[in-house]
């Protein structure tokens, strides 16, 4: 993907960022759905799952428009192949037990947060009500996410142990939230959405804070995988991810029900 | 012909969206849930504006299907639905019809506090959480520690 040269390019990269995020790790949490530990886990996983997949529409479906050629929310979805997608890394990593799914979902609530509270005060009266509408959801994700985290952390010995082995491996893909950009400062230019580099400081307090109650210790290492958001390398699960999320459109196309 | 037809007045039109049950939450209507955002005529047009509860509720469908049929069965043919996800929805706009509703229903009404101010089944004020989702996106769950029943509270947001 050549850099983005003008602002409707840059926009369209930012709309399938979000909506890419929240599809592929809705995708990835909806995997629980039968199997988590107990019932009101997995309908809590299940219900964050929803909440993520009906942000998606919003954001692809904003994406469809201002692309203005005629695609839908679920053309974006289930018609693009694995370069084509812009979510982080941290969204398409494998679920791995349940304390691995959690402190995901934990490191990417904060940031999704963060990033929702600016962007209600886009310039662009559609992000802002995207923005507005999912932030509430969002605020109740990060209430539950980190509960958890402190209460497995501060857990049992293996509770803990699982969590900071999380912690250890989920650790280096929290980096690329951060990472800017052509594309995010033609962003910043119009008003539309702060500069990821310019949440970090409030990301950290956040997550050390409830890490720190966690009795967790974050990784003393800056290092970043990065390629998601960008498209230039996703790792290998996004391929086996699509091709569990996409098969029907793709044996059947044109399906509805 | 339809000309001679007198369009139903927005009154009678709220009259008849008052009788169309929530899909999930039969007890209650799509306007107690304060759903129903604005009713108006634009021309021959009749415009609902309707708003999800959540982004990702699977009942929004279900609910434009039966805000379109009960409106026709009332003779409306010209009709169109809007959403309009700004400003967000609030169970501030549940009605309070529809919270005593609710309660009658065995479902807590939402409060402020974030939690329910008293089991709907015997109503003892020692309730505590059993997890923070229901059986749909809009209620969490919740038991009674004097009667022992599990309750659905709607969540507060």
């Amino acid at each position: 993907m050549a850099t983005p040269v003008n602002k409707e390019d840059a926009f369209s990269q930012f709309l399938l960022r979000m909506g890419d995020n929240t599809l592929i790790l809705g995708h990835r949490v909806s995997e629980w759905c039968g199997h988590a530990p107990v019932l009101e886990e997995d309908i809590a996983l299940a219900n964050t799952a929803l909440d993520l997949i009906g942000q998606t529409q919003m954001w692809l479906g904003l994406a469809a428009e201002v692309q203005g050629e005629g695609k839908s929310a679920d053309d974006l979805a289930f018609l693009r192949d694995a370069w084509d997608f812009r979510n982080v890394l941290l969204c398409e990593v494998p679920n791995g037990d349940f304390g691995r799914t959690l402190m995901r979902q934990f490191l990417f609530d904060a940031w999704h947060s963060i990033q929702l509270g600016r962007l209600m005060k886009s310039s662009d009266e559609r992000v802002a009500a995207i923005a507005e509408k999912a932030s509430k959801e969002v605020a109740y994700h990060l209430e539950r996410s980190a509960d958890t985290v402190v209460g497995l952390g501060d857990g049992t010995e293996e509770s803990h142990r699982r969590m900071q082995e999380a912690l250890d491996y989920l650790w280096p893909y929290v980096g690329e939230m951060f990472q800017s950009d052509e594309a995010d400062a033609e962003m910043v230019k119009a008003g539309i959405a702060p500069d990821p580099a310019s949440l970090r400081e409030e990301y950290d307090v956040l997550v050390s804070r409830i890490l720190g109650d966690a009795t967790l210790i974050i990784p003393d290492s800056s290092f970043a995988h990065k390629g998601g958001r960008t498209g230039a390398m996703h790792t290998e699960h996004l391929g086996h991810l699509l091709t569990q999320m996409q098969w029907l459109q793709r044996a059947y196309p044109g399906a509805k029900w | 012909m339809s000309q001679a037809i007198a369009q139903p007045n927005i009154d009678q039109i709220w009259e008849w969206l008052d009788a169309v049950p929530d899909p999930e939450i039969p007890v209650i209507s799509l306007v107690d849930l304060g759903i129903i955002r604005d009713v108006a005529w634009e021309g021959e047009t009749l415009v609902v504006t309707v708003t999800p509860t959540y982004s990702g509720c699977p009942a929004t469908s279900v609910i434009a299907m039966d805000i379109e049929t009960a409106l026709r069965d009332h003779g409306i043919t010209d009709l169109r639905l809007k959403t309009q996800i700004s400003p967000a929805w609030t169970t501030d706009w549940l009605s309070e019809k529809g919270r005593t509703k609710l309660e009658e229903y065995g479902i807590a009404p939402p409060q402020p506090a974030g939690g329910p101010e008293k089991c709907p089944h015997c109503g003892s004020t020692r309730v505590t959480k059993v997890s923070q989702f229901g059986s749909t996106p809009c209620k969490a769950h919740w038991r009674c520690q004097d009667c022992l029943e599990p309750f659905d509270y709607f969540k507060c947001i």
